[in-house]
């Protein structure tokens, strides 16, 4: 195959973990950026959002769509449902100490991870993708002597994917209408700018934290049930959106989406091409090392104000 | 600064308990307390850093890997005997603790735990990467004719539970002198109030480079012999997990004071062999423990014992 059609293939696969990665890590954003909480087990809220859209998409039968879209509603609730059960009976114990949390939220994965494995099971399992068709992709190319298209066999995207890739972009502006347009997003807000300040001027402080956290959970279940078509439930798949989710959130500096989402387009797509074009390891490897200096350099992050 | 008899007691009581242990011990746990011993000097090293200089890494599974590596690679490659080894490997994560303290000091607080955390991936994904010779996931083992030092065989329980013990008294009392000295002191007034330290005049960012140094080597000593001993590398022992571990057992023992890492890293395996005994949901176990410990025992079990019985416990 020749570059160009690579490139755009890789491009374009790059989206689809550039989109789920997107939201995956502004969930994980909002409640740092909020909260000033580094919630270790976002990765196990994510995969229990894959998980549930499992057993979801079982109940429902009939035509595939049905069950995904009642996942779609479902698992991101009874995820955020359970995050905020879990900020209000530990993280809001331990006055969100930053290091105790740390410890706390590596229990809770341990536990969730666990409690999945043992109802769930070691196996992986997929959800029917609500439609499925292949899209050929247009490539133009010089045919002996006149300029024409060609479809080479072999590289098409699905149209899942691309719906993958706007369903994100939907959710993201719905994030960012709520935290700049609405009342709930305003409190957001103050919280994040000045805890105390918020607490004097009768903002309920601790229920805008627990709203938050099962926000952020409900962002990352939501990527989840959006992957779960292309790739499978797994009780072990948190682990790596984990360690992503805080590579983008880092580079695109704490607390800030837009520089969050930017991050994870750049990150998303590096991985698609140079995963295609050299090898995946080498590609986490360079993205890594990238995150590290970046934070070396620039503590803030990309676009952030502020230093951590 | 002198010692008091009761602190030199306690703590060379363990010593001398642990060494007696090894004669009336079941195999079994005979066996367990020699990698405890050794994955508690992994911890001691951690402690350093994170009890006694307030620096919080996630990065430390790279100097254990280090060490676990340095030494492996040059007796599986290059032929090496095991002494040289063990050198290579605690020389290789001095340097490798020594370069990344240069670059992630420039940050503090989450991004330093970032930092640390990042860079000890991208040392993970390039042990995969050069899966070639390291074997990668897989690991490789390293055979019983190449881990005889000085003519002891190390793959022998009792050679191999002095081995441990050695490096674990080394550790253990080297870590009690540290932070008793002046060195150790500026560490913990760093950890209470960097400012204020500066202000007196002290070099921080040298004593944290030190101790960085020092915390990385005593954690690529203990990857070191933990391959040896037990003959086997794997890039698992690069992964996050292994960052973790010692943070846990460190703050499940008590941050920041001598005896906690040996006491969390005995407590975690001990609660992890007994309950996978009675159940497979051993994780679960040890998530509750966690969940359960930060709430109700926030500075560890031996901070507990210094915050209700023994305000003196280093």
């Amino acid at each position: 195959m020749e570059f160009g059609p690579h490139l755009i293939l890789a491009t374009l696969e790059g989206a689809v973990t550039a989109a789920v990665l997107a939201l995956t890590a502004v969930g994980l954003s909002l409640v740092f950026g909020v909260m000033r909480v580094v919630n270790i087990a976002h990765g196990e809220f994510y995969m229990l959002g894959a998980v549930i859209a499992w057993y979801v998409a079982q109940m429902v039968g009939g035509h595939p769509a049905l069950g995904f879209v009642a996942a779609l509603v479902i698992a991101p609730l009874v995820v955020g449902a359970l995050a905020a059960a879990a900020d209000v009976t530990i993280l809001k114990r331990i006055e969100y100490d930053p290091e105790r949390t740390i410890v706390a939220t590596i229990g809770l994965l341990y536990i969730i991870q666990q409690l999945t494995l043992m109802t769930y099971g070691p196996e992986a399992r997929p959800v029917e993708a609500p439609f499925n068709t292949r899209v050929e992709l247009p490539w133009f190319d010089w045919f002996e002597t006149l300029f024409g298209m060609a479809q080479p066999w072999g590289w098409s995207i699905t149209s899942y994917k691309l719906f993958v890739i706007f369903a994100a972009g939907a959710v993201l502006c719905g994030v960012w209408a709520m935290m700049a347009r609405t009342k709930i997003g305003l409190l957001m807000r103050a919280t994040q700018a000045d805890r105390d300040m918020a607490l004097a001027f009768g903002i309920p402080v601790e229920r805008v934290y627990a709203l938050v956290f099962g926000i952020g959970a409900g962002l990352a279940a939501l990527g989840a049930v959006l992957i779960v078509p292309i790739q499978q439930a797994h009780y072990l798949m948190g682990v790596e959106p984990l360690l992503l989710a805080f590579i983008v959130v880092i580079i695109g500096g704490l607390g800030s989406l837009p520089g969050t989402v930017l991050a994870a387009l750049f990150i998303g797509l590096s991985d698609g091409i140079i995963s295609v074009f050299f090898s995946p390891t080498l590609a986490k490897i360079l993205a890594t090392l990238l995150v590290g200096l970046v934070l070396v350099f620039r503590p803030q992050g990309l676009f952030g104000t502020r230093t951590a | 600064m002198s010692m008091g008899g009761r602190v030199l007691g306690l703590h060379l009581g363990l010593l001398v308990i642990l060494f007696a242990l090894q004669f009336v011990l079941p195999a079994y746990h005979h066996g367990n307390i020699a990698r405890i011993m050794v994955l508690a000097s992994y911890a001691v090293g951690y402690n350093i850093l994170f009890g006694y200089t307030g620096l919080l890494s996630l990065g430390h599974a790279l100097f254990f890997a280090a060490g676990m590596y340095g030494m492996g690679l040059t007796i599986q490659h290059a032929g090496f005997t095991p002494a040289p080894a063990l050198v290579v490997g605690i020389v290789a994560g001095a340097l490798v603790a020594g370069g990344l303290a240069l670059l992630a000091l420039r940050t503090a607080g989450v991004a330093f735990m970032i930092v640390t955390l990042m860079f000890a991936q991208a040392g993970y994904l390039t042990i995969l990467y050069f899966g070639e010779y390291t074997r990668g996931d897989e690991g490789f083992v390293i055979q019983q004719a190449q881990r005889v030092l000085w003519g002891i065989d190390l793959s022998d329980p009792t050679a191999r539970y002095f081995a441990a013990w050695g490096l674990f008294s080394v550790c253990f009392l080297m870590s009690l002198w540290l932070v008793r000295s002046r060195f150790g002191r500026t560490l913990i007034a760093i950890r209470e109030n960097e400012e204020r330290v500066r202000m007196l005049g002290y070099d921080t960012y040298a004593h944290k480079l030190g101790a960085m140094v020092v915390s990385g080597t005593i954690s690529a000593a203990a990857g070191a012999f933990y391959g040896l001993l037990f003959g086997y590398a794997g890039a698992t022992f690069g992964s996050v997990q292994y960052s973790i571990f010692p943070l846990l057992w460190v703050l499940l023992g008590g941050a920041g004071t001598v005896l906690g890492p040996f006491v969390g890293t005995l407590f975690m395996f001990y609660l992890i062999d007994l309950s996978s005994g009675v159940t497979s949901a051993y994780m679960l176990i040890a998530g509750v423990a966690l969940v359960a410990l930060t709430l109700f025992a926030p500075q560890g079990l031996t901070g507990e014992v210094r915050r209700r019985l023994w305000k003196g416990l280093p």
